[in-house]
């Protein structure tokens, strides 16, 4: 629901990062989104290709890799994965304590971008 | 035909907004204003709460709010009617309070003579979790008939809250809305959340609402 400010701030980095490397046209932008976001690959797309009409990035395709959800187990401290589904029910594979902390799934970073 | 080259970019795409909620905290830190996120689906009694709580905080808090609506001015005339500061932000479409909306809203109070600040968020458990307002502290509240079944469809909201108001508890005995089953859920999502039950109809619960605000906004004060 949140993706066209999110797309927005995408083509600014962008756009900067071209600018820096005298770029001429970029042709895909390399993204590592948490599975814990609910942004839609699709959305962010369409939002993209409206809004880098007319720049450097105009055509320029979104690469999302999708980073797991790790949880850190209170009680032994064993680092596991989980699925968003099973959030509200976790349970160290090691120990069996429920509950930890979260220790990725929540990214949203611009890894790379391939440009000519 | 031009060779591609890879530019490594390593950049997060919402550091605009961490940098600028970081700003946001300090400046009330020094103010010794304590700033609350509260957020919840639409119609979970937000504007109800802070009534409440404004009632609730009379002679013992200074209180003021920021009231975000994506149109209409309809909660902010209601918290304004209570004699307190409000400060109206209409996102104008958009889903959530980003800590850009949040600076303009602080920008418009007197900061320095309040002790606390809500924010009433956008009603929506999804977007307003990812977006850092630069609050001190986040609540959420959750509504008897919304389900004891959200925590498994928005697990970002809960996991980032500080304190979980189950609202409308007297709807309970109409419903089969299962509160053990909630509490496991959310504390299996966040185990330092805090659970209180309230009703903002019939005023249960309330008091333990206020006595927890009461204790952080000393506890943040007593911070240098």
């Amino acid at each position: 629901m949140h993706e066209l400010p999110i797309t927005e701030s995408i083509l600014k980095i962008v756009l900067k990062h071209a600018e820096m490397n005298s770029v001429r046209k970029v042709m895909a932008i390399h993204l590592q989104v948490g599975k814990l976001s609910d942004l839609e690959d699709d959305w962010i797309q369409r939002y993209f290709d409206y809004l880098s009409k007319g720049t450097v990035a105009e055509g320029a395709k979104l690469k999302i890799e999708r980073m797991p959800m790790m949880v850190r187990c209170h009680a032994c401290s064993t680092s596991y994965e989980v699925e968003k589904a099973r959030m509200g029910d976790l349970v160290c594979p090691a120990c069996g304590e429920k509950g930890g902390t979260l220790l990725s799934g929540r990214e949203y970073t611009i890894k790379e971008m391939e440009v000519q | 035909m031009e060779d591609i080259r890879l530019i490594e970019v390593k950049e997060e795409i919402l550091s605009d907004n961490i940098k600028q909620a970081a700003e946001v905290r300090e400046r009330l830190r020094k103010t010794k204003t304590m700033l609350l996120n509260l957020m919840s689906s639409p119609g979970s009694g937000k504007t109800s709460l802070i009534l409440q709580t404004v009632e609730g905080l009379k002679g013992a808090v200074r209180l003021g709010v920021i009231e975000a609506d994506i149109e209409s001015t309809v909660d902010a005339e209601k918290v304004a009617a209570r004699a307190i500061p409000v400060i109206q932000l209409r996102t104008g479409g958009f889903c959530h309070l980003d800590a850009t909306m949040v600076t303009q809203g602080i920008d418009a109070m007197a900061v320095n003579e309040l002790d606390l600040v809500i924010i009433e968020n956008v009603g929506n458990l999804v977007c307003p979790a990812e977006f850092d307002t630069g609050a001190h502290k986040n609540v959420m509240i959750l509504s008897v008939p919304e389900g004891d079944d959200k925590p498994l469809k928005y697990p970002l909201m809960f996991s980032i809250c500080d304190l979980l108001l189950v609202n409308k508890i007297d709807f309970l005995s109409l419903s089969d809305f299962d509160m053990a089953a909630l509490r496991k859920r959310v504390l299996a999502l966040n185990s330092r959340i805090t659970i209180l039950e309230v009703s903002c109809k019939t005023g249960a619960g309330i008091d333990g609402w206020i006595d927890w605000v009461k204790k952080e906004v000393a506890a943040f004060k007593g911070l240098k």
